[in-house]
């Protein structure tokens, strides 16, 4: 299982530069869809058998049919609109691994608790979610960087889970869902009102 | 009782939601407010003799700093529903119209999903206050933001969404870094081989760790975790709490939400996130690491002063000026817990003198705003003439908010001055006098102006302002200045308490 372990976490390493890399809103969601599945695949490898089926439905499934949905119904553009190169994007990223590799080495770590890359990879996975929630203009790209965000988080406390708080986590996963389903109304509402989504066009509300 | 106060405005939310009679849906809100109300009332003093309350085996515990804060919170729903019987009265009435902000026309949203959204507010605050678990107040913060944007997006109007969606993100990224402060904590307390309790009062559970490993004398990996969290801690229910420099939400969302959200946004929510705040604080006390999170504490709060400073002067919004005064004394309360001893009690009188005073003043602005159409303090003239009763709490309420005898916060600012200077901290003294003059002065000219001067002509000289629309801020109002003059015992008793979890 170890190795299988590794392997999904390296994939997932992989997966988030790509996410900082593409220019097509149908591929940030497909790879954040990847991403959902190899959370339950990491899961699923540390043994949270009953919780690995409850990730993929929502991360791998509910949540990134609520994102296409929505951009099917606002017509969103097919192209994202960074605010800097993807290439500097890629590079951020790149740095972020770089600095969660150097903090691992650094911080006194619980023996034990965390299995190899576990923590860089979700470090990254956290940060990468934050370049795409500022470096984004959509509002709708800024919700995947939030939910990949929350992905590097959910990922960081896998290790931290137990069997008795089972209840926290799908209260957690519940809580996300909603979060992104209310930010969905919300998109709707800012597509028709302003006829983008464009958060650059937010500057009524300025001392 | 525990078990009603949370489950009585979820189920009335989604009740809500089903009726179809606007004055039954008015009826079950107010019904809501004063039965939380009752039932607060109860368990607050059923903590001040000492005992303790509990729900769902244990997940709802308040102590005297969350039963504190879960009583404010229902004084403020009470007066906020009543205010909002007669506003969603008038609200109804007027229908589609051109907003004055942009000109553009809108319309409100369903008067059935904004009611449902107080209720399941008012669910959300409970779960925050009540619980010493840090996963279920941290789901209950994340409540709070989802079922509060509806209610600041009620006119739908681009300023209003503009408001709703940066609420929504930042708060949303913000309190998801307070779970990763969640998270260390867990990192900090774990131990190999050590099966940790799964109880529910995690807050108890990791105050007696830190106990434990503080009287052993051996920190070996736990400390930078611990320091880490704190500081996760700290920026994520910092940004919810309106602490500089992570307020930006906060001036738009306060200003663009109707008052009596504004009122609950400002008095009630806050609180809420502080408490997130004041859960790590305790901990990283009983961890004899008090010195590393006070001294944040009081950084934060002083920054949060002088920013509130900055944007007040010369502020010609009169609810954004209401919205940086909430800044300003979230930054008061962070400097007073900070400091420890004596000013903790005064912050902790100070909370409940803020939450009572902004919600009067938001619930009058949305008075002012209902006659003059306008938010600029430079076009609102003449409010004693035009309305002399919201002219007159709107000026008393003024006094209160900068801090003038007789009322309550005189009473707080004072206590947290004297607790800075028992400790001869002469700086961190000359920076809040300085930033409480700063304001004090930044702050009265609009009121003043606006109460004073000559009424706009084409303005009625007073017609009869509704009782609805009047007396929730004049019961606050009363209630602020009852607390200048006498402080009952059993509410300086449950502050006490309240202080003393957090280092007071």
């Amino acid at each position: 299982m170890t190795g299988l372990l590794q392997l999904l976490l390296l994939v997932l390493t992989l997966n988030n530069l790509a996410l900082l890399g593409v220019d097509r809103l149908r591929s940030l969601i497909r790879l954040i869809t990847l991403q959902g599945v190899l959370l339950a695949g990491v899961l699923l490898a540390l043994d949270h058998i009953l919780l690995a089926p409850a990730v993929l439905i929502i991360k791998g499934g509910i949540l990134p049919y609520l994102l296409n949905r929505t951009r099917r119904r606002i017509g969103a553009e097919p192209h994202l609109r960074p605010r800097f190169g993807y290439g500097w994007a890629v590079l951020a990223g790149m740095g972020g691994l770089l600095f969660s590799f150097w903090l691992e080495g650094r911080l006194p770590m619980p023996p034990g608790l965390f299995p190899p890359l576990l923590l860089p990879a979700a470090l990254t996975t956290l940060f990468c979610g934050l370049v795409l929630v500022v470096g984004r203009v959509t509002a709708l790209s800024q919700v995947m960087g939030y939910l990949v965000a929350e992905n590097g988080i959910f990922l960081l406390g896998i290790p931290l889970m137990s069997a008795g708080a089972i209840w926290f986590e799908l209260t957690l996963l519940l809580d996300i869902f909603v979060a992104v389903f209310v930010m969905g109304i919300a998109i709707n509402h800012i597509s028709d009102t302003f006829e983008s989504i464009d958060v650059n066009r937010f500057h009524n509300l300025r001392d | 009782m525990l078990e009603v106060l949370f489950l009585f405005p979820l189920c009335a939310g989604l009740l809500t939601l089903l009726l179809p009679s606007r004055t039954v849906r008015r009826g079950l809100l107010l019904l809501v407010a004063v039965t939380h109300l009752v039932l607060s009332l109860l368990t607050l003093l059923a903590v001040g003799r000492g005992q303790t309350p509990s729900a769902f085996f244990g997940l709802m515990e308040p102590d005297a700093v969350g039963v504190l804060f879960l009583t404010l919170a229902s004084t403020l729903f009470c007066a906020a529903s009543w205010y909002g019987v007669g506003y969603l009265r008038d609200e109804a009435l007027k229908g589609e119209r051109t907003g004055f902000q942009d000109g553009h026309p809108f319309t409100n949203a369903p008067e059935r999903r904004f009611t449902a959204c107080l209720c399941f507010f008012l669910a959300a605050m409970t779960l925050v206050t009540t619980t010493r678990h840090l996963g279920a107040l941290w789901m209950g913060i994340e409540g709070t933001t989802l079922a509060s944007a509806p209610l600041i997006y009620f006119h739908r109007h681009q300023q209003s969404l503009e408001a709703t969606w940066k609420y929504l993100i930042i708060c949303s990224v913000g309190i998801a870094l307070a779970l990763i402060g969640n998270l260390l904590l867990s990192i900090g307390f774990y131990r190999p081989g050590l099966v940790m309790e799964e109880g529910l009062d995690q807050v108890g559970i990791f105050v007696d760790m830190a106990r434990e490993v503080r009287a052993s004398g051996f920190y070996g990996v736990q400390s930078p975790w611990l320091q880490a969290a704190f500081v996760f801690l700290l920026v994520g229910y910092g940004t919810k709490m309106g602490l500089a420099p992570l307020h930006n939400w906060l001036p738009d969302a306060h200003s663009q939400a109707p008052s009596l959200v504004s009122g609950l946004l400002s008095g009630a929510l806050l609180n809420c996130a502080l408490l997130g705040i004041l859960r790590g604080h305790q901990i990283m006390l009983a961890a004899g690491l008090g010195d590393f999170s006070g001294g944040l504490l009081v950084f934060f709060g002083i920054v949060s002063l002088f920013t509130a400073a900055t944007f007040i002067v010369g502020q010609g919004h009169y609810k954004r000026l209401l919205a940086y005064s909430s800044v300003e004394h979230m930054g008061i309360l962070a400097l007073g817990i900070g400091l420890g001893g004596s000013a903790v009690f005064g912050a902790m009188f100070h909370a409940v003198g803020h939450s009572l005073t902004k919600c009067m003043l938001f619930l009058l602005a949305g008075n002012i705003l209902t006659r003059y159409h306008t938010l600029s303090s430079y076009d609102v003239r003449g409010l004693r003439w035009t309305m002399p009763m919201t002219g007159a709490l709107w000026t008393a309420g003024f006094l209160a908010i900068v801090g003038s005898p007789p009322f309550g916060l005189f009473v707080s600012e004072f206590l947290i001055l004297k607790g800075i200077l028992s400790q001869g901290r002469w700086l961190v003294a000359t920076c809040y006098l300085l930033a409480l003059a700063v304001i004090f002065v930044g702050m009265s000219i609009p009121v003043l102006r606006m109460v004073q001067g000559t009424r706009p002509r084409d303005m009625q000289r007073a017609e009869p302002e509704s009782a609805c629309s009047v007396l929730p801020p004049l019961c606050l109002g009363v209630l602020v200045l009852c607390l200048g003059v006498y402080t009952p015992v059993w509410l300086e008793n449950i502050l006490r308490r309240a202080a003393a979890l957090i280092g007071g």
